[in-house]
């Protein structure tokens, strides 16, 4: 395989059960992206956009066909090896924020350091710069009931990039927020891909975000409709 | 393990309401075995004072045909006996009675029977200044009319029996037995005063005289049928009988003559081993029927985390965190909360446990009997023994332990993607 894509996939079909049957989600997906691509998935609601980021992400397997993730095939990773994957590589950002309630803003963006295993003073800068970068410095000892939704969801960003990942996953990151809130999020995430150079893949069927890609991959009924890249 | 120990302080419904559950569950545990073991060893107890001792000496002919009272089969020179076991046994009080059948004859102003019935008699060493026998079967509580023997001559008798044959203290009856040469035996008592036992067979018809007088009346000149021995903890132990058994034989053990004494454990007299087993094996079967409601409990309140948990679960798994550490961090949460349960469970546990064994409760309310008898204690005592102090963390920990894996195989079995379903949702 001659090519330098961080994602790719071949052929990828996903299928679930469903009664006596299957429903087939995904039908032959052949896509690849590269280094610090600023990518989303685009197209109505069960189009398979969810279910291919799931598959990106190793949180799910693909029934048929090649996905190569930073050089790992996600159909043959074991679950240990899936995991070790996601901590260290990928980074996800989710609709409903999935903050841990009880634990602080703080604590919440060192969680993935702790399983990194990263020394506690090189957490702390690490986890102040994320804050820093999303602008929360100031909430460092709040905790997420206490936050708004834009506030939520930029911890959950600061999360997401506290360690650096290769690969940002972000599901619609925007369901849940106001306009402005959108467009201040969305900002940061432009700003960590230039800065950074991390790769994001969202999936979104809001023109906010869409505005904002620069790559759309538009999916219709489980199949690639549409690549654009739009040039600036 | 600092970020579980955070998460789990500062989530309530983690930590505690389970924590409630479990101390709950555990107080309860352990008031019971306390609660049960009192009452079982009081009647362990019981049958120990009037029939058993903790252990008891006899000839081996008078032990091979104990119900019967053979007392031509009698112990003799029985003070001597006494004082070489006592000797040898320092821990234990020994103390010597004579059981015997006989008729009591109530006589008439001309020396005619008025009335007459069979009784069984006890002889015990009501005089002596340090044989506590009084004491040790709980006479003056249970006194209906009348006083206490307070010389020789003197008997009580039960009050049913007193009433049956129509004798009130002071009056004066005749024992008829037969001696332990097998004669004929009479012997006249006045009676001090009655008792109630609160067993209907030893109320129909039971006389106490003092050991000495029984000695006399039935021609038994320093014999004694039985001799008891009590340990001095209080409470029947085989691990206290084991070696005085050993040592006795040692010592004593005659095979050849049948009139050498023997020495019998209490577990090995009236059936009293399959009481004395259930009273041990009470500790297991209340561990494990709390064991089983507690974990029903709180597996059905949902508080073991699974089901209520799979949110937070399902984004530690995306982070990363592999599905191990995260079944083997949920352990160890309900580790943390069955132990603390646990301590606290006990420790009230304990608490009423004592009070009940320093107060007790006083059944006579619920009891026919107005007045303490002999055989039912009218208080009912908690017992605490060291077994109280650690039994709780097997229902306490197993329970917690236990449900928190079952509702963890939730976890291993499902997709991660579908937990995030369920997450979204
Ligand atoms: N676990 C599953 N079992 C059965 N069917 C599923 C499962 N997950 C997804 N599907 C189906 O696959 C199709 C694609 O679902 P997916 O969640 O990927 O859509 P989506 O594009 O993300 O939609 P939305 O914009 O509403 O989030 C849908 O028809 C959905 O019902
Ligand atoms: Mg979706």
């Amino acid at each position: 395989m001659e090519n330098n894509f961080i994602i790719q996939t071949e052929k990828l079909t996903k299928r679930f059960p469903m009664g006596k049957g299957e429903f087939t989600a995904l039908k032959g997906i052949d896509l690849g992206l590269g280094t610090g691509e600023f990518t989303g998935l685009v197209g109505p609601s069960g189009s398979g956009k969810t279910t291919l980021l799931n598959i990106i992400g190793s949180l799910d397997t693909p029934s048929e066909g090649k996905v190569i993730v930073l050089d790992h095939s996600i159909g043959s990773l074991t679950a240990k090896e899936a995991a070790r994957l996601r901590k260290e590589q990928l980074g996800f950002i989710f609709q409903s924020y999935n903050l841990l309630a009880v634990h602080t803003v703080y604590e919440n963006v060192e969680f993935p350091l702790l399983l990194l295993g990263f020394p506690a003073g090189e957490r702390r800068k690490m986890v102040m710069d994320a804050l820093e970068w999303v602008g929360l410095t100031d909430k460092v000892k709040q905790k997420p009931p206490q936050l708004s939704g834009g506030e939520c969801q930029r911890v959950a960003i600061a999360r997401a990039m506290v360690k650096k990942p290769s690969i940002v996953i972000a599901d619609e990151p925007t369901a849940n927020l106001d306009a402005a809130n959108s467009h201040n999020i969305l900002q940061t995430m432009v700003r960590l891909n230039s800065e950074l150079k991390t790769t994001f893949l969202f999936a979104t069927h809001d023109e906010k975000v869409i505005s904002y890609l620069k790559r759309k991959i538009y999916l219709l009924d489980g199949k690639v409709d549409k690549d654009e890249i739009v040039s600036n | 393990m600092r970020f579980l120990l955070k998460g789990l302080l500062r989530d309530r419904s983690r930590s505690l309401l389970p924590v409630i559950v479990v101390a709950i569950g555990v107080m309860l545990a352990v008031f019971a075995r306390g609660y049960i073991n009192g009452i079982m060893v009081d009647m362990i107890e019981q049958t120990a004072r009037f029939s058993t001792g903790h252990v008891k000496v006899m000839t081996a002919a008078y032990a091979e045909n104990m119900d019967q009272v053979p007392n031509d089969l009698a112990l003799l020179e029985a003070s001597q006996l006494k004082a070489d076991l006592l000797k040898t046994f320092p821990d234990v009080e020994w103390v010597s009675r004579i059981k015997f059948g006989g008729l009591i004859d109530v006589p008439d102003e001309n020396g005619e029977t008025r009335s007459q019935g069979p009784a069984m008699g006890i002889g015990l060493d009501l005089f002596s200044g340090d044989s506590r026998e009084a004491a040790r079967l709980n006479l003056d509580k249970s006194l209906v009319r009348g006083a206490l023997p307070g010389t020789s001559g003197e008997v009580l008798l039960s009050e049913d029996f007193s009433r049956k044959l129509g004798v009130n203290p002071g009056e004066d009856v005749t024992l008829i037995g037969s001696t332990m040469f097998g004669s004929m035996a009479i012997h006249n008592f006045t009676v001090s005063g009655t008792v109630r036992f609160g067993n209907t067979g030893m109320d129909r018809g039971t006389v106490i005289a003092d050991l000495f007088d029984v000695q006399q009346a039935l021609d038994m000149d320093d014999a004694a049928g039985e001799i008891f021995g009590f340990f001095k903890s209080g409470y029947y132990d085989d691990e206290i009988a084991g070696p005085v058994v050993s040592a006795f034989e040692d010592k004593f053990g005659n095979e050849e003559d049948e009139y050498a004494p023997v020495l019998v454990r209490l577990r090995d007299q009236e059936g009293l081993s399959l009481y004395v087993d259930l009273t041990s094996l009470m500790g297991a079967i209340i561990i494990i029927v709390f064991m089983v409601a507690m974990s029903l409990v709180l597996w059905n309140a949902g508080l073991l985390g699974g089901l209520r948990r799979y949110g937070e679960i399902g984004i530690r798994l995306a982070i990363g965190e592999d599905k191990g550490h995260v079944y083997r961090s949920m352990i160890s949460e309900s580790v943390m909360v069955g132990l603390a349960g646990t301590i606290i469970g006990t420790a009230c546990g304990l608490g009423l446990s004592w009070l009940m064994q320093t107060y007790g409760l006083d059944i006579s309310e619920f009891t026919k009997n107005a007045t303490t008898s002999i055989m039912m204690p009218n208080v009912v005592r908690s017992r605490i023994t060291p077994p109280d102090f650690f039994i709780g963390f097997i229902p306490g920990v197993l329970s917690t332990v236990a449900g928190t894996m079952l509702a963890g195989i939730g976890v291993y079995k499902r997709k991660t993607a579908q937990l995030f379903k369920e997450l979204e949702a």
